[in-house]
């Protein structure tokens, strides 16, 4: 340990290297990890294409062109990935699935993550009966059988988009409340908070400055494996007929309504697609979501 | 009342702190932690006392109930604001306390877990000033790289975060924050038992450089009387929530009257490997606070006990003036303290 004169030098030289802050830290971490980048870049080019899907795709999602029904995929006519069973274009379907995914799975992990922080919060920092009420309400969700309780509710409300969102964020906040709850409730504890209180500042201070961002990491940990849940989880519904409504492209749908000509290995292009898609994104997710994890784990602070 | 005193800071009276016990579906309470219980002590200004004790014998629970971090179960703590009137710590409402924080201050232990990891230097020390809205932008920034060099530390390191800084420079910037708003008595808990012995010395000195400088009044809580020995004008003796000896620090480790300080004094290792030292091991463990043995709470592992001892509580007695003990037979025993 460097001993530290106790009054310093006139103007003892400070050795001029880089201050780097935490997130400069992570992300040094986070560019050790080629995983990562590749999880990073799948992420960030299904992001550009589903924000872009208008001017990407060749045509659009919806068009459908009865004398033109199941072309096999090839350069000619551009579709260069050949049309569905209504003569729509495939590869401009899984473009436009893509936004429908991501529409899907961000709004219910906003939502998920808005209910987890609050009620999280309340039940971590407050406890007593908060705690407890708010832990009943999880173990109710819980219980619940989940694809079951999601087909009933979607029969319930009809297909579509806002209808899945909601239906998948139903069950999806108990865990976000779990994380954050726990969380708070190690912080709560911390010398520093203790010092933040004995110093007089009230809660609102206490949790905005001291509490949250200490549990940013874990929550950007979180997303990144919620999302691709939620991705999954709206092919599932959509897959089962449950989901998204025509003509909105989704991967899921494509993929269940492909499985009528399975037996047939000329259509098996219109099932393969879909999946690869699906199943590239989701990966991308992981990968992303491990060096993320890497990244931010707060135990490895120091480097 | 009876502050005849003005030069007193700080009025303790049978102070008690009791932490429920919850158990089951229901957390009904089961029991009580007495962790401080009964504690009393006065303060001049500009004095610093020593709170010496094991662990688990309440003198945290004691640092921190005086800060009103806890809400006391009973009893009176006194202390004269700047204005010059006397309020009680113990029943004042959060809100009405919140003017006194800046008076009343606090080290951590923890100098790694006291500190967000999160801010930076400047952010940490200008805290203080920003929740009691003293001063802003330059000026707040003046005033930090101000604390910055009077504790030791170069102000250039202001914009750092604090896993750069070793242990015993981040206890200096605990101890910027801490000095920022000016306070008048400063409780330390235990502000140098997790550093090394080398770096200890140099907070302690700066420490003590400091309380004389700006005239701090100091209550110094240490488990290790060495290094309590070092800085306190007074020293009070803890053991399962009870102060059960106090005296002037010279007193106190020359001529102690409770056979507890005795055990606690022997322990220091002397000087010289030259000087001999009896040395008394006590027998048995600390009693639980939860479960305090009857009468005096020292008589299971005092080495002078009598049938008396385990029916009745002594007082915390003025055996000669200064010297409280609370021992029902301080006057009779024969005790040694720490060879001149």
């Amino acid at each position: 340990m460097a001993t530290l004169p106790l009054k310093p030098q006139a103007a003892a030289a400070v050795p001029q290297f880089k201050i780097l802050t935490p997130f400069q830290l992570a992300w040094r971490r986070f560019r050790r990890n080629k995983m990562g980048f590749v999880g990073l870049f799948i992420v960030f080019a299904f992001l550009v294409i589903s924000l872009f899907a208008n001017w990407i795709a060749p045509f659009t999602y919806d068009k459908t062109n009865l004398a033109n029904v199941t072309r096999q995929p090839g350069v000619s006519a551009g579709h260069i990935l050949g049309t569905d069973d209504l003569g729509r274009d495939l590869f401009s379907r899984l473009i436009y699935g893509a936004r429908t995914s991501f529409i899907v799975a961000s709004t219910a992990q906003v939502v998920s993550l808005v209910v987890g922080v609050l009620l999280g919060f309340l039940a971590g920092w407050y406890g007593g009966w908060v705690d407890f009420v708010i832990n009943r309400l999880i173990e109710l969700v819980g219980s619940l059988p989940g694809l079951l309780f999601q087909i009933l509710l979607m029969t319930l409300l009809g297909n579509g988009v806002s209808q899945v969102t909601f239906v998948i964020a139903v069950l999806a906040w108990p865990g976000m409340v779990r994380l954050v709850r726990a969380q708070v409730m190690s912080y709560k504890e911390r010398d520093f908070v203790t010092a933040s209180h004995s110093l007089g500042a009230n809660t609102a201070f206490v949790a905005l400055r001291h509490v949250l961002p200490n549990i940013i990491n874990p929550l950007i940990v979180a997303i990144s494996f919620g999302v691709p849940g939620f991705i999954t989880a709206e092919a599932g519904l959509s897959f089962l007929g449950y989901g998204i409504n025509e003509p909105i492209p989704s991967w899921g749908k494509m993929v269940g309504k492909a499985g009528q000509y399975v037996s047939n290995p000329s259509y098996h292009y219109l099932l393969i697609w879909p999946t690869v898609f699906l199943a590239v994104l989701v990966l991308g997710f992981a990968f992303l979501g491990d060096a993320l994890r890497d990244a931010l784990d707060p135990s490895s602070d120091r480097v | 009342m009876n502050d005849q005193d003005p030069n007193t800071l700080l009025e303790v009276t049978d102070l008690k702190m009791y932490f429920p016990i919850r158990q089951g579906f229901l957390q009904r309470v089961v029991g009580q932690v007495k962790a401080v219980d009964g504690v009393s002590f006065k303060l001049r200004e500009k004095e610093v006392l020593g709170l010496v004790g094991e662990s688990g014998c309440g003198k945290t629970t004691v640092g921190r109930t005086l800060l009103r971090l806890y809400d006391p179960t009973s009893g009176e703590i006194r202390f004269r604001s700047k204005a010059g009137d006397w309020v009680d710590i113990a029943k004042i409402s959060q809100h009405d306390m919140k003017p006194l924080r800046k008076e009343m201050r606090m080290i951590f232990q923890d100098p790694f877990s006291s500190l967000n990891p999160r801010l930076t230097v400047g952010e940490l020390i200008a805290e203080p000033l920003e929740i009691h809205g003293v001063a802003k932008g330059k000026e707040a920034e003046d005033r930090v790289a101000e604390l910055m060099r009077s504790v030791g530390l170069d102000p250039a390191y202001m914009r750092r975060y604090p896993h750069e800084f070793s242990g015993g420079q981040r206890q200096r910037i605990g101890l910027a924050r801490t000095l920022s708003l000016n306070p008048r008595l400063i409780v330390a808990d235990e502000p140098v038992s997790a550093l090394d012995v080398s770096v200890q010395a140099q907070v302690l000195n700066l420490l003590q450089e400091l309380q004389q400088k700006l005239g701090l009044t100091l209550i110094f809580v240490a488990h290790d009387l060495s290094v309590v020995e070092h800085i306190s004008d007074r020293i009070a003796v803890m053991y399962v929530g009870r102060i059960v000896e106090m005296a002037d620090t010279e007193v106190l480790l020359n001529d102690p009257q409770h056979p507890y300080t005795e055990a606690l004094l022997s322990s220091i290792p002397p000087a010289s490997p030259d000087i001999v030292v009896a040395r008394i091991k006590l027998q048995g463990e600390v009693p639980s606070p939860a479960r305090p043995p009857s009468g005096c709470v020292f008589h299971t592992r005092c080495a002078y006990a009598r049938p008396e001892c385990s029916q009745r509580i002594p007082e915390l007695r003025e055996v000669r003036p200064g010297h409280f003990v609370s021992c029902h037979f301080a006057e009779e025993l024969q005790l040694h303290g720490i060879a001149g």
